[in-house]
C-alpha cells in the first residue's frame, strides 16, 4: 500500500476527499483492468482482423473479416470443436445442476452426520487441476481402471472410455459431475435462506410436500438456480486442463474443444490472428448464451419484489 | 392432508385417542431420515472412492497395479513410491519451491489489491462508481481466452517470457471474483462504525485497516483459500509462459511426468499426484467451514 495518505488539507471537502480515496482504492484494479483486460480485449479484436502468424507483428496484414469467414465456412475443425463444446456443456451443466439440486435438497435437513456428508460431496470440487485429471485418466483405464472394474461387478463390460470416439466426451462429462459440490453448496445456502414461516403457513393451509416444493422451494430458490446455471455454463465452455492432460483432443477429434483449439492455434502454430478471431467467437457464443438464459429466466425466475420480472 | 395436520398438533395429550405408530411424528421423521441416508450414502461412497483408489494405487508395487480384480490393500504396501516418484524422474523439489514462491506472492497480491478495490466499491461514495463496478462484474463473465493472446503478446514485448513475471505481476492488480466476494462482505458491516470514526477525523485508510479488515476475517480467509487453490492448480499460464525446466511449476511438471513416463507407471504417477494434491486437501480440511461459507455467500445477493 504505497498510496499517499492525504493529510488534513483544508482545500478538500470531506466529500471530495472520499472521492479521491475511492479512486486511490480502486487504482490498482483500474490500472490492471486497462493493462491486462480492457487493452487486451481491444488488441485481440484488432488481431482478429489480421493474418498475423509467428512472433513478429510487423509482418501482419489487415485481412478484414477473412479469419471469421474461414472459421465459419471453411474450417471443419471449428464446427467439430463447437459441437463438442456444446455437447460437453449441455451434459455437464444439466446433469451437474440437477444433481447438485437433488443433493442439496436431501442435505437440507437436520440429520446427524449431515455436515460430514456435505464435506464429502464438496471435497472433490476443490480438488481440481492436473493431479485430478491424471487420477481420472487412471480411473477410466479400460483394462484395470476402477470404473470398468465396478461395471464388471454388475456384469457390464465397460467401454474403452477415453480411447473410444464414442465414449471419450461422455467420459469428460462424467468426470465433471464429480465436481458438483461447489454448486451444491451454493444451492444449499439458497435453500437455507428461504424463510421458514412460508412453509409453516403452507402446512397450516394443508399443502402437500409436493406442492410446498413446487410453490415455495422452486420459486424461492430460482434466482440462485439461475446464478448456478449461468456460472456453470460459462465455466463449462472453458474446459481445457482435462482435455490437455487426458485426451489432447482425441481420439481423432472426439474431444477437440474450442479452448484447446485456441491454445493449439495460438501457442503451437503461432497463428495469433486466426486464434484471436476464434477467441472472439467463443466470447460471442458465451455472451449470446448468457443473454438467452437471462431472457429465458423471465419465465421461471422469481424475484421477491412480488412479480415475475 | 388432514392427517398431516392432526399428527402435527398433538391430540394425544388430552383426548384418549392414540395415533397409530406409523403416523407419529417421530416415526415419520425416522423413516424420512432413513430414506435420505439410503439415497445419500451410496453417492458419498462414489464421491470418495476415486481418492481411496488413488491412495491404493500410489502404494502398489508395479506388478500389482494391473491385477484384475484389483487389490485394494497391496502386499507389501510400498510407501517408497512417494519418495521414488518424487525424486527419481523430474526435479519435483524444484517445482515445489517455484510453485510455493509464486503462490505466496499471488495470494498477497490478490489480497491487497482486491481488499482495496472492494473497500472502494463497498464503502466510499464517488461519482461513476457503478460504472466501474459493472466493469468488475463484466470481467467476471469474460472468458480468459479472449485476453490471453494479447496478454502473451504484451508480456513478450516486455521480454517477460520464460520468467515468473507474467504469473506474479497481474495478481497485484485485483481479481474480479475476489473484489466481488469481499465487497459483498464489506457492504454488510454497519455503517455507523466508520461514520463515527470519520467524524473523529480518521482517514479512509485508517478505517479500512482498523475497522473493516478486522471485522472481515472470514471473507479474507476464504479469499486466501480460494487464491491458494487457484494458484496452486494454475496450469494454462505456466504452460504458455515458462519454457525452462528449472523455472517450471508443479502442475505443468506433473503433466510432463505423465507425458514422459506415460501409461505404465500409474503407481508413481498416483503417488506424485497425491503429493501435489496434499496441500490443497490439508488447506481444505483446515479451512473447510470458512470456505464453504465463502462460496455460499458469493452465490447469493447478486
Amino acid at each position: 500500500m504505497q498510496t499517499i495518505i492525504p493529510s488534513k488539507r483544508r482545500s478538500f471537502s470531506l466529500k471530495q476527499r472520499e472521492e479521491i480515496d475511492f479512486y486511490l482504492a480502486i487504482g490498482l484494479w483500474l490500472i490492471g483492468f486497462i493493462l491486462f483486460t480492457g487493452g487486451p480485449i481491444l488488441a485481440s479484436l484488432l488481431f482478429s482482423f489480421t493474418d498475423w502468424t509467428g512472433v513478429n507483428i510487423s509482418k501482419a496484414k489487415w485481412v478484414g473479416l477473412a479469419n471469421f469467414h474461414q472459421l465459419l465456412f471453411d474450417d471443419k475443425l471449428f464446427w467439430i470443436a463447437t459441437r463438442n463444446t456444446f455437447y460437453y456443456s449441455f451434459g455437464s451443466v444439466i446433469f451437474g445442476t440437477l444433481g447438485a439440486f437433488i443433493i442439496a435438497l436431501l442435505l437440507n435437513q437436520k440429520l446427524p452426520g449431515s455436515t460430514l456428508l456435505r464435506v464429502i460431496y464438496y471435497l472433490p470440487s476443490i480438488a481440481s487441476g492436473v493431479a485430478i485429471s491424471i487420477l481420472w485418466l487412471w480411473l477410466f483405464n479400460p483394462q484395470s481402471g476402477l470404473i470398468n472394474y465396478t461395471l464388471s461387478l454388475v456384469g457390464i463390460k465397460g467401454p474403452m472410455w477415453l480411447g473410444s470416439q464414442q465414449w471419450a466426451l461422455p467420459a469428460l462429462v462424467l468426470k465433471s459431475l464429480w465436481g458438483i459440490g461447489a454448486n451444491m453448496v451454493i444451492l444449499l445456502a439458497g435453500l437455507q435462506g428461504i424463510p421458514v414461516p412460508l412453509y409453516e403457513a403452507a402446512r397450516i393451509d394443508g399443502a402437500s410436500k409436493w406442492s410446498e416444493f413446487r410453490n415455495i422451494t422452486v420459486p424461492m430458490l430460482s434466482p440462485v438456480l439461475f446464478f448456478v446455471l449461468v456460472i456453470s455454463t460459462i465455466a463449462s465452455f472453458q474446459i481445457f486442463t482435462d482435455v490437455r492432460v487426458m485426451t489432447q483432443g482425441g481420439p481423432g477429434t472426439a474431444t477437440y474443444v474450442i479452448v484447446y483449439f485456441i491454445y493449439q492455434t495460438a501457442f503451437e502454430y503461432l497463428k495469433m490472428g486466426y486464434s484471436s478471431a476464434l477467441a472472439w467467437l467463443l466470447f460471442l457464443i458465451i455472451f449470446i448464451l448468457t443473454l438467452l438464459q437471462l431472457w429465458g429466466s423471465r419465465r421461471w425466475v422469481y424475484y421477491e419484489s412480488g412479480e415475475r420480472t | 392432508m388432514r392427517q398431516t395436520l392432526t399428527s402435527d398438533v398433538r391430540v394425544t395429550k388430552d383426548s384418549g385417542y392414540t395415533i397409530p405408530w406409523h403416523q407419529r411424528r417421530k416415526t415419520r421423521q425416522t423413516i424420512q431420515a432413513l430414506i435420505v441416508y439410503a439415497l445419500l450414502l451410496p453417492g458419498a461412497i462414489i464421491f470418495l472412492f476415486p481418492l481411496v483408489w488413488m491412495l491404493s494405487t500410489a502404494v502398489k508395487p508395479e506388478n500389482q497395479i494391473f491385477l484384475f480384480p484389483p487389490k485394494w490393500i497391496p502386499e507389501p504396501i510400498l510407501w517408497s513410491n512417494f519418495w521414488d516418484g518424487w525424486n527419481k524422474f523430474l526435479p519435483f523439489n524444484l517445482f515445489l519451491r517455484n510453485t510455493l514462491i509464486i503462490t505466496v506472492n499471488n495470494i498477497f497480491g490478490n489480497l491487497v489489491s482486491s481488499c482495496l478495490a472492494a473497500y472502494g466499491f463497498a464503502r466510499l461514495r464517488a461519482r461513476g462508481k457503478n460504472i466501474f463496478f459493472m466493469l468488475v462484474l463484466g470481467t467476471m463473465l469474460l472468458p480468459n481466452e479472449v485476453t490471453i493472446i494479447p496478454q502473451y503478446v504484451l508480456f513478450s514485448l516486455l521480454k517477460w517470457n520464460d520468467s515468473w513475471l507474467p504469473l506474479m505481476v497481474p495478481p497485484w492488480f485485483g481479481w474480479p471474483f475476489f473484489i466481488f466476494l469481499l465487497r459483498q462482505f464489506f457492504m454488510n458491516i454497519p455503517h455507523e462504525l466508520d461514520e463515527a470514526a470519520r467524524l473523529d477525523g480518521a482517514s479512509s485508510w485508517r478505517i479500512l485497516w482498523n475497522i473493516i479488515l478486522p471485522l472481515s476475517k472470514p471473507a479474507i480467509a476464504s479469499v486466501v483459500i480460494f487464491a491458494f487453490i487457484g494458484n496452486w492448480n494454475n496450469f494454462l499460464a505456466p504452460l504458455i509462459y515458462i519454457r525452462s525446466l528449472d523455472r517450471q511449476v508443479l502442475a505443468v511438471g506433473l503433466n510432463m511426468f505423465r507425458g514422459q513416463y506415460g501409461q505404465t507407471n500409474f503407481g508413481y504417477m498416483m503417488a506424485v499426484a497425491l503429493l501435489v494434491l496434499m496441500p490443497v486437501l490439508i488447506v481444505f480440511f483446515v479451512g473447510q467451514r470458512v470456505f464453504i461459507q465463502g462460496i455460499a455467500t458469493s452465490g447469493l445477493k447478486g
